[in-house]
């Protein structure tokens, strides 16, 4: 099973809640995975404490021109969408800091000139925390294009068992990325009007990719009940709510999750577990299932 | 010499553009023949790499200078790649930049004077 823990808005406790599911359902006696896909800034380790004893490099495509067999006929920049191939009197220029990796350049070129290169574009780790397995993404400082180190985070994810994906924020390629292919979506929301309105955008994303979502507000308190109409109006089962509180606030200043900031919270988050399967049945037996492709 | 001016019309009359790769036309002026032409540029709407289709744009109509007003480091490099002669200050019309170019009024240019993606936001610079 894979949850995809996303926002839209950043900073409204995502990790927080993903590092906060792994512990609680690992120390229940789970198989539970947590993979970080936040890759521009991954930070679950600060909460999950892992050890990582293996990293690989993460790889795209980007074309390398033979000089010998080009004709500069100029197909490849043609069809280049990214605009990352610039054909001129004597030379094809690669911009490999625009390039996508598609390989299209190499596909659609007539003789056979262009060959594929790679280019680093970040690490995957992987490791544990405690009985729980652990994965990172990080991108390279400066590479732009996160959705193929996204991938790569996903292909180490448990073939059985839990596996929680902690999703960037936003509601563009890298989050589209994340959660494609989950069985379900957490959305943390934050009871503001900014929330609210980065929620529905996230909303909208886990819907065009059918992907069933529910919602945690964080931060809960004096909100007047903002997220709750918009949840109670779009349909969305309101999942659970952390209330604003010093004690949680400080615990993850000092990178304590919220499962030892405060007693209960590991039964809550086993119990927002258990909802989640049930809205997981429940989608399936509706025959409600998603169109996602698995990503 | 074929000469580009970026533009925001696409006559000799039209104002110029300060932007590189996000200018609507290009307007070209032969100086073999004396013919006068534009040509809109399709980098226009590029989500990345504006400054590159535009250069492309210019090679494939042999163009050899190109007359505008901010340059950003990938356009800067894909016209030295494509050895595009570029001049700056482009202000007020195209007929009158053009002349300016003529007179020797103009500098040339060596290096980025912009940053990444310096077209993308602003819509029109102050022109003086």
């Amino acid at each position: 099973m894979i949850i995809a823990v996303a926002s839209g808005k950043g900073g409204t406790g995502k990790t927080t809640i993903a590092a906060g599911l792994v512990l609680a359902l690992r120390d229940s006696g789970r198989k539970a995975a947590y993979l970080d896909c936040d890759v521009e800034e991954p930070n679950g380790h600060i909460f999950l404490a892992p050890q990582c004893n293996e990293s690989d490099d993460i790889f795209i495509e980007v074309p390398e021109i033979d000089r010998d067999k080009c004709t500069l006929c100029g197909k490849c920049a043609e069809i280049c969408a990214f605009n990352a191939l610039l054909v001129t009197a004597g030379e094809v220029v690669v911009f490999p800091e625009l390039c996508h990796g598609c390989g299209g350049c190499r596909y659609f070129c007539p003789a056979q000139a262009v060959r594929p290169g790679r280019k680093k574009i970040g690490t995957v780790d992987r490791g544990t925390a405690g009985r729980a397995a652990f994965v990172r993404g990080e991108l390279d400082v400066g590479t732009a294009l996160s959705p193929p180190l996204v991938h790569a985070v996903k292909k180490n994810r448990l073939p059985t068992g839990v596996n929680v994906v902690d999703a960037p924020p936003g509601a563009s390629c890298p989050a589209v990325a994340a959660l494609r292919g989950a069985d379900f979506c957490i959305l943390v929301a934050e009871p503001t009007p900014f929330g609210l309105h980065d929620l529905a955008l996230a909303v909208q994303m886990a819907g065009s990719i059918g992907v069933p979502c529910g919602v945690v507000v964080n931060r809960a308190g004096d909100g007047r009940g903002l997220i709750d109409h918009y949840c109670l109006r779009e349909g969305l089962p309101l999942l659970m709510k952390i209330p604003l509180s010093r004690t949680i606030a400080e615990a993850g200043s000092r990178g304590i999750p919220l499962n030892r900031a405060e007693a209960g919270w590991d039964r809550m988050l086993l119990l927002l577990y258990s909802d989640i399967e049930g809205l997981i049945r429940n989608e399936r037996a509706h025959g409600n299932q998603r169109q996602g492709r698995n990503g | 010499m074929r000469i580009a001016v970026s533009a925001a019309g696409s006559s000799i009359d039209s104002s110029v553009d300060e932007r590189f790769g996000r200018c609507a036309f290009f307007v070209l002026f032969d100086e073999n023949t004396g013919q006068t032409r534009a040509i809109s540029n399709d980098g226009v709407s590029a989500a990345e790499g504006a400054g590159i289709k535009s250069a492309g744009l210019l090679l494939r109509n042999h163009v050899d200078v190109v007359v505008t007003g901010r340059v950003g480091p990938k356009a800067m490099q894909a016209l030295l790649a494509g050895r595009v002669a570029v001049y700056t200050g482009v202000a007020g019309t195209v007929a009158g930049t053009m002349e300016q170019y003529r007179r020797g009024m103009l500098s040339p240019l060596g290096i980025p004077n912009a940053g990444l993606h310096n077209g993308k936001t602003g819509k029109e610079m102050p022109v003086e």
